[in-house]
């Protein structure tokens, strides 16, 4: 792959009056790659995102987007990417579903096939209704639609399976795999940690404006240590089984019931939590040894959830 | 660039800026004149006013036959319909649901977004102005005067009222802009010369409301159409400085979202 990148975000600074929404971020993307940017709300997700679509005029720092300026090249950058806004916003309420993603069509040269797409996003019974009596799910499909219909070779996602029902989640999510293997370029936001799993080549964590980590979801989740996890009763007291542990072992409970012990776990560890378990009459359902996940990093790295 | 298969693959490109300008003009047109309340004030209440205030003398027309006197009311209150009422409310309502910011962010420029609202502006106006006129000929409607004086009275009323609808659509919330614009409406259709005379008002009132741009182009016209004068120049004299002042101050205080 060519050094090209489809985005270079270089220590973006943006500020709302006094407040810093990104505060020196500095940020790739490759092309033809889904990159989540993952965060808690008011991270910064979406002024970075809106700073690469050219809505927003950085403080200081640099974007570039398939090579251009937002800015100053908008006119030659529009047509090549495409965008959808937070909660589906920015359709016409008058308009009919599938006669807005035609409207749209229309503005580009060699657009998708409007009633195919209209269908693959569940939309056909949607067709014909005006987008205000539209559901918030339909809304954010109709906004993908109106995303994807000039054949972008780089499309912004803000939180697009946002509202979305489980079916209609996952088949969004191998919607944006097929964009991938045509060569598209996503980026998107989100703060559901499984959707950045399950879809990214490339996770961007930010948090207060900066970006925490950047990597696959493999190479963000690796580390030496390992662990063990199970379920149990909420609050136990973990004392005498701190006490059994190795000296720099970590033990926590992360959830109400959730146990999780970072180590380096040796089949010896391994016996010392399950007999503590026995001794204290414990069932430990899901005992799992592994790497941790990417919740536990980005709770690690952000402090909290992303929620 | 590696050349990718398959339904997705990356073709972008913008259409040629003059299909982009018809789509976006059809497309709004079709949107304006499918929604009921705006065809309420666009058409059916200037359609109402004409037949029965023609039909029954309910004020005095101030010496003209009566359809004389009131298709350039009529007209007059069109225009304001058109590219003040409806072009306010529905821009302030794109804003508010993100829609100009989502177009900004289309290959349609915001220059031409702009001209395509003013073209909608510009065939709904003939619509109705071939409404009120066709039903004002079958009313006995004879015009004299200058086409041309006309044309130029049309599109600096046009001008003078779409410069005051952005200016209220990009600085107030959409409700506010659907409350005051209706409001205005009403007001100036009572107040601006448009069914009731202006001697009819005290002279200090008079000489206030024929400076509004309602007045000013219901008084233009009737100039023209009725009278047969020539160019009525202090009617477009105010016109121009209403659509200088309205678009100057859209331009320092509209906001996309």
């Amino acid at each position: 792959m060519s050094s090209f990148r489809a985005v270079e975000i270089d220590a973006l600074i943006k500020r709302y009056g006094g407040t810093i929404a990104v505060d020196g971020l500095t940020l790739s993307v490759d092309p033809g790659t889904i990159t989540s940017v993952l965060g808690p709300n008011g991270a910064g997700k979406t002024t970075t995102v809106e700073c690469c679509e050219g809505y927003r005029r950085p403080d200081a720092g640099t974007v570039r987007v398939l090579g251009l300026d937002p800015q100053r090249d908008a006119a030659r950058l529009r047509p090549r990417i495409g965008v959808m806004l937070q909660e589906g916003a920015g359709l016409y309420p008058g308009a009919r579903a599938i006669e807005l993603v035609a409207h749209l069509a229309r503005l580009h040269a060699q657009p998708l096939d409007v009633a195919t797409l209209v269908d693959r996003l569940g939309l056909g019974d949607a067709g014909r209704t005006p987008v205000r009596r539209l559901s918030g799910g339909q809304r954010q499909r109709v906004a993908l639609a109106a995303a994807l219909v000039g054949r972008p070779e780089l499309v912004f996602l803000d939180e697009p399976t946002a509202g979305l029902d489980p079916q209609m989640r996952r088949s969004v999510w191998e919607l944006l795999d097929e964009l991938r293997a045509d060569g598209v370029t996503v980026v998107l936001t989100t703060h559901l940690i499984d959707e950045a799993e399950r879809l990214s080549d490339d996770v961007a964590i930010i948090d207060d404006g900066r970006l925490a980590a950047q990597g696959s979801p493999l190479e963000l989740t690796k580390q030496d240590e390992s662990t063990v996890q199970f379920t149990g009763p909420p609050r136990l007291d973990l004392a005498s089984l701190r006490q059994a542990l190795p000296e720099e072992t970590a033990l926590d409970e992360t959830a109400p019931g959730r146990y999780v012990v970072r180590a380096h776990v040796t089949p010896q560890l391994l016996a010392t939590v399950t007999s503590w378990c026995a001794a204290h009459d414990v069932m430990p359902e899901g005992l799992h040894v592994g790497r941790r996940s990417l919740e536990d990093v980005v709770i690690e790295l952000t402090g909290r959830r992303p929620s | 660039m590696t050349a990718v298969e398959g339904t997705y693959a990356p073709a972008p490109g913008a259409a040629p800026l003059w299909r982009m300008l018809a789509v976006q003009t059809t497309f709004e047109t079709r949107l304006l004149l499918r929604n009921g309340e705006q065809l309420l004030l666009t058409a059916i209440i200037p359609v109402v006013l004409l037949a029965l205030l023609t039909a029954v003398p309910v004020f005095d027309t101030a010496g003209y036959e009566r359809v004389d006197f009131l298709v350039p009311g009529i007209l007059a209150l069109s225009v304001m319909s058109t590219a003040f009422t409806s072009l306010a409310i529905a821009t302030g309502y794109e804003r508010r649901y993100g829609v100009l910011k989502r177009l900004a962010a289309s290959p349609l420029p915001r220059w031409a977004l702009l001209l395509a609202k003013a073209l909608t502006v510009l065939v709904v106006e003939v619509l109705q102005v071939a409404l009120v006129c066709g039903l004002g000929w079958a009313l006995g409607w004879r015009p004299h005067g200058s086409v041309l004086a006309v044309a130029v009275l049309f599109v600096a009323g046009t001008l003078a009222f779409a410069g005051l609808g952005l200016l209220m659509a990009g600085t107030l919330r959409a409700e506010a802009t659907l409350a005051a614009a209706n409001l205005v409406y009403i007001l100036l259709l009572v107040l601006g010369g448009v069914v009731i005379p202006f001697d009819q008002f005290p002279d200090a009132a008079a000489s206030v409301l024929t400076t509004t741009p309602t007045g000013a182009l219901a008084d233009g016209l009737r100039d023209v159409l009725a009278d047969g004068a020539a160019m009525p120049w202090g009617a477009a004299g105010i016109l121009v400085g209403w659509a200088v002042a309205g678009f100057a101050a859209a331009a320092r205080w509209f906001r996309w979202e």
